[in-house]
C-alpha cells in the first residue's frame, strides 16, 4: 500500500529529517506489499525546486502544496493540508519528523482524523493490520514497544534514528492547493531568529559541556563556549576546582555540591574525573571526555574518549560539529 | 538528584498525606536553599541570614502554633517532620527555627498575654523579628534555677542585670525572651520572663569567638546592664523554672526530629558514597566491614522513627511527658552522633572534606549533645523518672 | 482570567526503574509519584498570569486513579483554586484517548487559555495538548519558552533546532509550556493546609477508545564500558561518527 512522508523545509532548504521520513515511508511501503511513496512538501513559492531530491530516497510522487503565505510554519494550514491529503488517497501509514516542527503538526493530524498516533518513533514493523513501534518513555530509562491499530498508521519519527538509504527514482510532481488559506489562520509566527544564542540553563540544556583545570586559564574557557555555541543546544559547566579559582560562576560548578545534571550529550574536557565531580553529572546518557592523561577515571564512565592535548583536539571537535549542524 | 530521606518500614504509610506533602516540601527547599550555601558558609562561620525570608514564607516558623497567629497551624508530627528536614541541611539551620519557634514565639503564646501574642507571633512567624532566648548562664547551664540574672520592680518599670550564655541568635536578634529572678536569689519560683527589644538600653551581644560546631549558627553571650522594660513585657503567665522548661521541652521535641534528619543525611552520603568508591578493584559498599556500618546505621535511623511519631502522636494528643521527650532527645542525638562518625569514616579521606556533610554533622552534632539538656542530664531525669529517686 | 492547566501524575523519573512481571509496565513499587515537570511550569505559568492580570481563576484536571488527588491538592496547594479529577483506573497511552475527555470536559467552560506540560515523562507521548486543541477547534502554540497575554491576544516563544520563533495568537488557546519558562515555586505549609480545603470535582473520566497500546516495556541495555576512540585531533571526526551513528546524539 501506499505511504506517505510529510517532509520539512526552513529557509529554502530540505532538512535532513525530511530524507529520513521518506526512507521511513518506503521501508513501509515495501513490507506492505509494495505501494507508492508520496512525499508532501509544503512552503512558499519555489518549493517544487527543492524537493527533488526525495526522488533519490525513494519517493514516486511529490505533493507539492505552495502559497506565499508559507514562507513559515502555520500549524493550521499545514495540519488542514496534511489530513486532506490523507483523507483523499488510501494511505496505509504517514510518516512524520518528530523535529520541533514535526510534533506539532502530528498530533493535530492525528485528531483531525480520528487517528492514533506514535511519536517518536525510533524503530517500527508492519505486523499485518498493525503497526510495532520503538519510542523511548520515562525520559529514556525504558523502551516502549507500542502496538499501533488503524490505517493509515501515523507515526512521529526521532530526528537520526532512520539513516537516509537511496533508492532512486524520478517522482511525478503533484500540486495541490492549500486545504485552509494561509493567510487567514489564528495562529500566525511573525518572526523567526536564528539562535543558539539563547543561554539554555545546565539541568535543561540536552548538552552540557563541562571544563576543568585541564585548560590551564580562564580565557581559555573560549574553547568550551565556542564548542558549546556549535551544538546551538548546549550549556556550559565547570568542576569545583574552576570555579573555587573564579574561572567560572559558582553557579556552573557541576558535581556533588554544585549542579547534577542528565543531558543527553556530556563533554568533559581537561577533567580528570574526580568523585565529586562525577556524581554531578554520570546519569548523563552519553559522556565524551578528552583529556591528555590516559589513565585519568573521567574515560572509566566516559562511552567515548579522546587522548590527547585539548588545544587541539577542542578547535577541531568544534569545527566537525559545525559541519554536521550547517547539514541539517 | 534530590534527597530521598529513608523509609525502610513503610514509615510514610503511618503520615497523613498532609504531613508527607509538608516534609517533601521543607526537604525540596533545603536542596535548593540550603545545600548549594551550607559548606561556604560553615567555613566561614556565618548564619546563612538570606534564607530567613525564605523560612517564614514556607511558613516554618513557629508552624505548630495557630494560624490566628500567623503560623501554619500544624500537628505535631509534621512540625518534627521540618525539624528533620531542616537538620538533613545542617543543625545550625534547625537549631535557628527551634529557637524562634520553641523558645521564643512558644513562651509568648504559652505564657504571654493575648496583646502580647497579637503583637508579637505575626512578626516572628514573618520573619520580621528574629528572637532569641535568654536562660543559660555562664556558672549555669544544667542548673538553670541557679541563675544570678534579676529583673527589679522599680516603679512602672523592670530593671534586668545580668550575663547570659551560649545563646542561639543572640547578635542577630530584634527581640529576646529573658528570664531572671524578680525576687531572692535563693528563690527560682520568681524566675520570670520578660520581651525585651534587643535596641534597648544597657542589652549587648558578643558573638561567640572560636566554635568548632554549629558554625553556621549565631550564638552569642549576651550582657544586660541596667535595661529597663515598661512591666507589659512581662510574661504575665510566666512563674518558676517551669516557664523556661516548659519551652526546653518544646524545643527538645523538634532536637529529637531533627537528630534523625542530621542521621538521615549521614546515611545516605554514606551509602551512595559507598557504591560509588572503588577499592581494591571493587565498590567499598561490597566489603563487609561498611555494610555493617551502613546496616547499624540504617537499624537506628529505623527505630529512631517510630520512636519519634509515637512521641508526636501523644503531644497531638496533649499526653506527651517532658520525661518521655528526654528518652527521645537522648537516644536520638546519640544515634546521631553514632552515624555521623561511622558515616565520616566510611567516606575516608574524601570525609574531612566540606564538599561532604558527614563531618559537619557530625561536628555540629557535638554541640546537640551538649544543649537543651545534656546526654547525661536526660540519663538522670531519666533515671529519677523510673526509681523516683532525684541523683540530681 | 480563567485558566485551566491539565496536569498528570508520573513516577519521579529521577528514580531506578524496573519493569513489572506483566513485562509492559514499570514495577510502581517503591517509586515515588508526583507532578510531571512540564506540568508545573504549566501551573507556575497560569498561577503568575493570574497574579499579573487579577482577577482569575486557575482549575487543575488531571486524569486517572484515585491517586491522582494527592497530585491535584499539590497543585492547589501550590496556589491553583480547584481541581477537577477525571477518574479511571489507569491511564491510557494513546494520546488522542485521553485528549478526547480532557475535551470532553474543557467544552464550553469559558476558560481563556487551557495549558499543558509540553510532554508527559512517563509516556514522553507530547501528544494530548495539540489533540486537545485540534478537537476542541481552538488555536494552540506547543511547547513554549515565553508568554506574555494582553487585550485577549498572547504572544509566545517556541524554540526550534537552532532558532526561536514568535508566534501570535488570539484567545481563547492552548498552550503546551516548555521547561525553564518559569521555575514552579514550592507550595508553601499554609498552602498545604489550605488545600485540603479547596474543592476538588471529581466524575468518570470520557476516554477515548486506545488504538496505541504498550506491547512490550524494557529497560534500555547497560551502559557498555568506555572506549578510547583515539588519540589527538586525527581522533575527531571518528568520535564524531560514532557519536551521530553509534550514540545517534547529533
Amino acid at each position: 500500500m501506499n505511504t506517505l512522508a510529510v517532509v520539512e523545509l526552513r529557509n529554502g532548504a530540505l532538512r535532513k529529517v525530511s530524507l529520513e521520513v521518506v526512507t521511513a515511508a518506503r521501508r513501509a511501503a515495501e513490507t506492505s506489499g509494495g505501494g507508492e511513496v508520496h512525499a508532501l512538501a509544503i512552503g512558499p513559492p519555489g518549493t517544487a525546486a527543492l524537493v527533488e531530491e526525495l526522488g533519490r530516497f525513494g519517493a514516486d510522487l511529490i505533493v507539492v502544496v505552495e502559497h506565499s503565505a508559507l514562507e513559515r510554519y502555520n500549524a493550521e494550514a499545514f495540519a488542514a493540508t496534511a489530513a486532506a491529503r490523507l483523507r483523499a488517497g488510501e494511505y496505509r501509514a504517514a510518516f512524520f519528523t518528530a523535529s520541533a516542527q514535526g510534533r506539532d503538526l502530528a498530533p493535530r493530524v492525528a485528531a483531525v482524523l480520528d487517528r492514533s498516533l506514535a511519536s517518536d518513533v525510533t524503530a517500527f514493523e508492519l505486523q499485518g493490520d498493525a503497526v510495532l513501534a520503538r519510542h523511548p518513555a520515562y525520559i529514556g530509562k525504558a523502551i516502549a514497544t507500542l502496538r499501533l491499530t488503524g490505517s493509515p498508521a501515523l507515526l512521529s519519527l526521532r530526528p537520526g534514528a532512520f539513516t537516509p538509504v537511496e533508492a532512486p527514482r524520478t517522482p511525478r510532481i503533484e500540486t495541490m492547493a492549500p486545504a485552509l488559506d494561509p493567510a487567514s489562520t489564528r495562529v500566525v509566527v511573525t518572526e523567526m531568529a536564528e539562535s543558539g544564542a539563547a543561554r539554555l540553563d545546565l539541568g535543561e540544556a540536552p548538552v552540557v559541556v563541562s571544563g576543568g583545570r585541564g585548560l590551564r586559564a580562564a580565557e581559555n574557557f573560549r574553547l568550551v563556549e565556542e564548542l558549546a555555541a556549535a551544538f546551538g543546544n548546549a550549556a556550559v559547566g565547570a568542576t569545583r576546582a574552576v570555579t573555587d579559582d573564579g574561572w567560572r560562576p559558582p553557579t556552573d560548578q557541576i558535581g556533588q555540591t554544585g549542579r547534577m545534571v542528565s543531558p543527553v550529550l556530556y563533554v568533559a574536557v581537561g577533567i580528570s574525573g574526580a568523585i565529586q565531580h562525577l556524581a554531578g553529572m554520570r546519569t548523563a546518557k552519553v559522556i565524551v571526555a578528552i583529556n591528555k592523561d590516559k589513565d585519568a577515571p573521567i574515560f572509566k564512565v566516559a562511552d567515548y574518549g579522546v587522548v590527547g592535548d585539548l588545544f587541539e583536539i577542542v578547535p577541531r571537535l568544534t569545527q566537525e560539529i559545525r559541519k554536521v549542524r550547517a547539514e541539517r | 538528584m534530590g534527597f530521598p530521606g529513608v523509609d525502610f518500614y513503610r514509615f510514610d504509610a503511618l503520615l497523613s498525606e498532609e504531613e508527607r506533602a509538608i516534609r517533601d516540601t521543607v526537604r525540596a527547599w533545603v536542596d535548593e536553599q540550603v545545600m548549594p550555601v551550607i559548606g561556604d558558609c560553615y567555613i566561614e562561620g556565618r548564619f546563612p541570614k538570606q534564607l530567613i525570608p525564605g523560612l517564614a514564607e514556607l511558613g516554618v516558623l513557629g508552624a505548630n502554633l495557630p494560624e490566628e497567629y500567623g503560623c501554619a497551624g500544624l500537628d505535631n508530627v509534621a512540625y518534627g517532620l521540618i525539624m528533620q528536614e531542616l537538620e538533613r541541611g545542617d543543625s545550625g539551620i534547625r537549631s535557628f527555627a527551634s529557637v524562634q519557634g520553641a523558645l521564643v514565639m512558644y513562651p509568648i503564646f504559652a505564657y504571654g498575654s493575648e496583646a502580647q501574642k497579637r503583637q508579637w507571633l505575626p512578626r516572628l512567624a514573618a520573619g520580621k523579628e528574629i528572637g532569641c532566648f535568654g536562660l543559660t548562664e555562664p556558672d549555669y547551664g544544667s542548673n538553670p534555677g541557679g541563675m544570678t540574672t534579676t529583673a527589679k520592680e522599680t516603679g512602672d518599670e523592670y530593671v534586668i542585670n545580668g550575663t547570659k550564655m551560649w545563646i542561639t541568635n543572640g547578635s542577630q536578634a530584634t527581640v529576646a525572651i529573658i528570664w531572671a529572678k524578680t525576687g531572692a536569689l535563693d528563690d527560682p519560683a520568681t524566675i520570670r520572663g520578660f520581651i525585651v527589644p534587643t535596641s534597648t538600653p544597657g542589652y549587648a551581644a558578643r558573638d561567640q569567638k572560636g566554635k568548632l560546631s554549629l558554625r553556621a549558627s549565631d550564638t552569642s553571650e549576651i550582657h544586660l546592664q541596667d535595661v529597663r522594660v515598661p512591666k507589659e513585657a512581662l510574661l504575665p503567665k510566666s512563674g518558676g523554672l517551669k516557664g523556661p522548661l516548659g519551652c526546653l521541652t518544646q524545643a527538645r521535641y523538634g532536637i529529637a526530629w531533627g537528630a534523625i534528619g542530621a542521621a538521615m543525611a549521614c546515611y545516605h552520603e554514606a551509602l551512595c558514597y559507598s557504591k560509588e568508591r572503588v577499592m581494591f578493584g571493587r565498590p567499598i559498599g561490597g566489603t563487609q566491614i561498611q555494610q555493617v556500618r551502613l546496616a547499624d546505621m540504617l537499624t537506628e535511623i529505623t527505630k529512631a522513627q517510630f520512636l519519634t511519631l509515637q512521641l508526636g502522636r501523644l503531644k497531638d494528643q496533649g499526653t506527651l511527658t517532658p520525661q518521655q521527650v528526654s528518652l527521645a532527645k537522648r537516644n536520638n542525638v546519640n544515634m546521631a552522633c553514632d552515624a555521623a562518625r561511622e558515616a565520616r569514616r566510611l567516606l575516608g579521606a574524601n570525609g574531612i572534606l566540606v564538599e561532604y556533610h558527614s563531618m559537619r554533622h557530625l561536628a555540629n552534632l557535638e554541640s546537640v549533645y551538649t544543649y537543651e539538656g545534656t546526654h547525661d542530664m536526660h540519663s538522670l531525669i531519666l533515671g529519677q523518672e523510673i526509681t523516683g529517686l532525684s541523683a540530681f | 482570567m480563567r485558566i485551566a492547566v491539565c496536569i498528570k501524575r508520573v513516577p519521579d523519573t529521577e528514580m531506578r526503574f524496573a519493569i513489572a512481571r506483566d513485562g509492559k509496565t514499570i514495577d510502581t513499587a517503591g517509586l515515588k509519584f508526583d507532578l510531571s515537570d512540564f506540568d508545573g511550569y504549566a501551573v507556575e505559568v497560569a498561577l503568575r498570569l493570574v497574579e499579573r492580570h487579577p482577577p482569575g481563576e486557575v482549575t487543575v484536571i488531571g486524569l486517572g486513579p484515585e491517586t491522582l488527588q494527592e497530585t491535584i491538592r499539590k497543585a492547589l496547594s501550590m496556589g491553583v483554586d480547584r481541581g477537577v479529577h477525571l477518574a479511571a483506573p489507569e491511564v491510557p497511552f494513546d494520546g488522542l484517548a485521553i485528549a478526547k475527555a480532557l475535551a470532553a470536559e474543557l467544552l464550553d467552560k469559558g476558560y481563556e487559555l487551557i495549558l499543558f506540560g509540553r510532554v508527559a515523562t512517563d509516556t514522553g507521548n507530547g501528544t494530548v495538548g495539540p489533540m486537545t486543541a485540534e478537537l476542541l477547534g481552538l488555536p494552540c502554540v506547543s511547547a513554549i519558552s515565553y508568554l506574555e497575554v494582553a487585550d485577549g491576544r498572547g504572544t509566545a516563544h517556541r524554540e526550534l533546532e537552532g532558532a526561536t520563533e514568535t508566534v501570535g495568537f488570539p484567545l481563547p488557546a492552548v498552550l503546551t509550556i516548555d521547561e525553564g519558562i518559569a521555575r514552579p515555586r514550592l507550595p508553601t505549609l499554609k498552602g498545604i493546609m489550605a488545600a485540603k480545603k479547596k474543592p476538588v470535582e471529581s466524575r468518570p473520566a470520557a476516554l477515548g477508545e486506545a488504538r496505541l497500546t504498550v506491547e512490550k516495556l524494557e529497560l534500555p541495555p547497560e551502559r557498555a564500558a568506555g572506549r578510547i576512540v583515539g588519540e589527538g585531533a586525527d581522533a575527531v571526526p571518528e568520535l564524531v561518527r560514532l557519536l551521530r551513528e553509534e550514540a545517534k546524539v547529533l
